[in-house]
């Protein structure tokens, strides 16, 4: 009787993954789970019920074959569990870290409605990490060329996830990348201790292996436009994945003082610049007390990340209540643990400097909840006579990005939006120009990893039916 | 990668590179600008594009030995490659015929205006030029600007070459004299920028500076180039780099290219120290 009970409740159980204790994490930049062992991920994947009808799988933008990869776990086929993963999904290491599991495949596990759902996004990590880890990463089978270029725009997940599908189907690929280092959001904006940039490289180089090329230092829509592309170089199609790269600011007073940094720049100077180095030559200004002002993923990086170059005090400022984050749970929760101090419901409403025009401290307003607004979130309005200064060397503002106007602005024929993204069907990919497809963030305004792989995949499927 | 194919002295800290960059060359317009790279560890660096040939695929840079990045870059040698090259950057500058147009350049600020004035002459405008720099061993361009010009007129802080002040007090005089002029150009060090462009915009000319604010990506991703113009916070490398000077905020400018001083000095000096005891 007991011996049941306890594997009923084991059932209902996930098998926890181990962390860095934060008061140690705090202080260094290296990755903060630890990844399950063969045993621990063995365990999990055996809670698998194997629905006849897997929910989880509709629960994913790119249909992962979840109940297949787990059941694979669950016998000790590890190599064959990361290679049905590759299936579906070209960056199974990177997605197993980042994608919001909780709100998507994982919010659809029958076992959630008794206990834990099964833990998708750490078995997923771990086969793809065990994979890696044993050297036996494997090319998956190539059609033949087919003569036919196309180009990738943007080295992020939509474009590394579209150049990957195109060129397993024999397309020839190239991307186009304005940064030094392939990777967009992965390589500048995710910080070390959430996704490991040996990992994001070694996924990159596995597409290299299957013969896509990277073109860096290339901006599209000054190197050389759309129109260029697709009449003088030869490209049959474009695929336009050039992200959400241009940080909102609040128009607040103050906000142009030295201190004040978008999140962009911020983690931009700390991931791919390296600045979190000890011996790095990239300036970063590392405060004492360090001020973020937002509620998302993004915040939450940079907030972790000021802690982790020294700050005394890590604070976050959000205008709504918790409920309302954007952010992951989990990395609301990894935050707490760390120590950042959440000041909810309030607003900064002006930063003040000294006379060199540093930062001194940031004026914020008390917020209270009113109706919902058409997000469907309560919106926030100010308490009058509330206002309040927090002291602070570094302000980082992380309240959202705008997409990148550079492409838009360079083809005229490319229809956009009245808030500046590109119009494209989200059934096909398919944008106003022929031969022009897009997806990721400068379709959707900023949104998730995952989301633009899936826009990447959906974009991929409609030029191999079209050319 | 881009091959250094020619590398020459212009003055005593500054340097002009010529780089294999078929593609830049093709697109770039005067006022563009591109970032590099020198190597692995060193800061992305925004330069402006003093010179292309389309023809034979180059671009050429000048640069001034200001930190240690800038001094990796001056120890490359002909031949080698800059690890980074990205562009053409920028918006170009507004070229037309606007009839009389007054260029002024300071120090190495001379270079970025070179490009300026060659555009500025073939839209047929009527160009007069004025230069400056501490001492005649400082001052570049000299023969390309006259060659490109109607009128050059230089000036040294020390009086070694032409008159003895500074741009600004060339252009009074010139306004003493009863000059009119319909557009000006003006780039140098941001503190000569704000004088001369402070003149130049009493006197009714439409003035245009070139703002070179810190910069990391150069696409508009990172915002650390904004600055505020006309009370509206703008991004000098997608916005600009050239802004109607009457709006400029100078002093904040002033204030945000001070951000990494401290940093910078210390790097410059650690970095010439080691290279000093490999020699």
């Amino acid at each position: 009787m007991n011996t049941s009970q306890n594997t009923t409740e084991k059932r209902f159980q996930r098998i926890p993954m181990r962390e860095q204790d934060p008061s140690e994490r705090s202080g260094n930049f290296n990755e903060v789970p630890f990844g399950y062992s063969e045993e621990e991920a063995v365990a999990e994947a055996q809670r698998c019920l194997k629905c006849k009808k897997p929910l989880c799988v509709q629960g994913c933008p790119v249909n992962v074959k979840i109940p297949e990869f787990i059941g694979l776990i669950a016998e000790g086929k590890f190599a064959e569990a990361a290679q049905k993963l590759k299936e579906t999904n070209a960056l199974p290491a990177i997605c197993g870290r980042v994608c919001p599991q909780e709100e998507q495949c994982e919010s659809k596990c029958i076992l959630g409605k008794k206990g834990d759902p099964v833990a998708v996004g750490n078995l997923e990590r771990f086969a793809a990490d065990w994979e890696r880890q044993h050297g036996e990463v494997t090319i998956p089978k190539k059609k033949l060329p087919n003569g036919k270029k196309v180009a990738v725009i943007g080295s992020g997940p939509a474009g590394l996830t579209c150049a990957g599908e195109l060129v397993k189907d024999g397309f020839d690929v190239t991307i186009f990348e304005a940064l030094h280092e392939p990777g967009g959001v992965l390589v500048y904006g995710i910080p070390e201790f959430r996704l490991p940039k040996q990992i994001v490289r070694q996924e990159i180089n596995y597409l290299e292996k299957l013969g896509v090329r990277i073109e860096k230092n290339f901006i599209v829509g000054k190197t050389a436009t759309i129109d260029d592309l697709l009449n003088e170089e030869g490209f049959c199609a474009v695929f336009v994945g050039s992200g959400a790269g241009l940080p909102s600011f609040m128009n607040i007073k103050g906000e142009n003082l030295i201190g004040v940094y978008s999140a962009n720049e911020y983690l931009t100077r700390s991931n791919l610049m390296k600045a979190f180095q000890n011996n790095a030559h990239t300036p970063i200004m590392k405060g004492k007390r360090v001020v973020t002002v937002g509620g998302g993923n993004v915040a939450m990086d940079s907030a972790r990340t000021a802690l982790r170059l020294g700050a005394e005090k890590s604070m976050i400022v959000y205008r709504r209540s918790e409920t309302e984050m954007p952010a992951r749970k989990a990395e609301v929760h990894h935050a707490k643990e760390e120590g950042i101090e959440f000041h909810l419901l309030c607003n900064p409403v002006e930063i003040e400097g000294n006379e060199d025009g540093f930062v001194q401290n940031i004026k914020c307003i008390k917020m209270e909840l009113g109706e919902p607004d058409n997000s469907g979130r309560r919106s926030p309005k100010p308490v009058a006579g509330s206002e309040f200064d927090l002291d602070c060397d570094v302000v980082i503002i992380a309240i959202g990005n705008k997409p990148n106007p550079l492409i838009p602005s360079s083809t005229p024929q490319l229809k956009v939006s009245k808030w500046g993204t590109i119009e494209a069907d989200e059934s096909n990919g398919k944008t106003s120009m022929k031969k022009v497809y897009a997806g990721g963030d400068i379709v959707t305004g900023a949104a998730t990893v995952i989301l633009a792989m899936g826009a990447g995949k959906i974009a991929a499927k409609s030029i191999i039916e079209e050319l | 990668m881009a091959k250094i194919i020619r590398k020459e002295k212009l003055s005593e800290l500054v340097w002009r590179f010529r780089l294999d960059a078929p593609r830049i060359a093709r697109k770039r317009k005067a006022g563009q600008f591109i970032i590099l790279r020198p190597s692995n560890d060193t800061e992305r660096i925004p330069l402006t594009i003093a010179n292309a040939d389309e023809a034979q695929g180059w671009i050429e840079i000048i640069f001034q030995v200001v930190g240690r990045t800038t001094l990796i870059l001056s120890e490359l040698s002909e031949g080698e490659s800059v690890l980074d090259l990205a562009g053409p950057l920028g918006k170009p500058t507004h070229v037309e015929k606007f009839g009389k147009c007054l260029c002024i350049g300071g120090g190495v600020g001379v270079a970025p205006l070179y490009p300026i004035v060659c555009a500025l002459k073939n839209a047929g405008n009527e160009i007069t030029t004025i230069i400056g720099s501490r001492t005649k061993e400082l001052l570049i361009l000299h023969d390309e600007m006259l060659e490109k010009s109607d009128r050059v007129l230089v000036t040294t802080d020390d009086g070694s070459m032409g008159a003895k002040g500074f741009v600004s007090d060339v252009f009074n005089d010139l306004q003493n004299r009863g000059e009119h002029f319909d557009t000006a150009f003006v780039i140098g060090p941001v503190i000569m920028m704000k004088v001369t462009t402070s003149l130049t915009v009493k006197a009714g000319i439409t003035t245009y500076a070139s703002l070179n604010p810190i910069m990391i990506d150069g696409t508009g991703m990172c915002g650390g180039c904004r600055v505020t113009v006309g009370g509206k916070t703008r991004f000098a490398c997608v916005d600009g780099p050239e802004f109607d000077a009457s709006g400029i905020d100078w002093d904040e400018m002033i204030k945000r290219l001070n951000s990494y001083r401290a940093f910078e000095s210390k790097a410059q000096k650690s970095h010439v120290c080691k290279m000093e005891g490999v020699r």
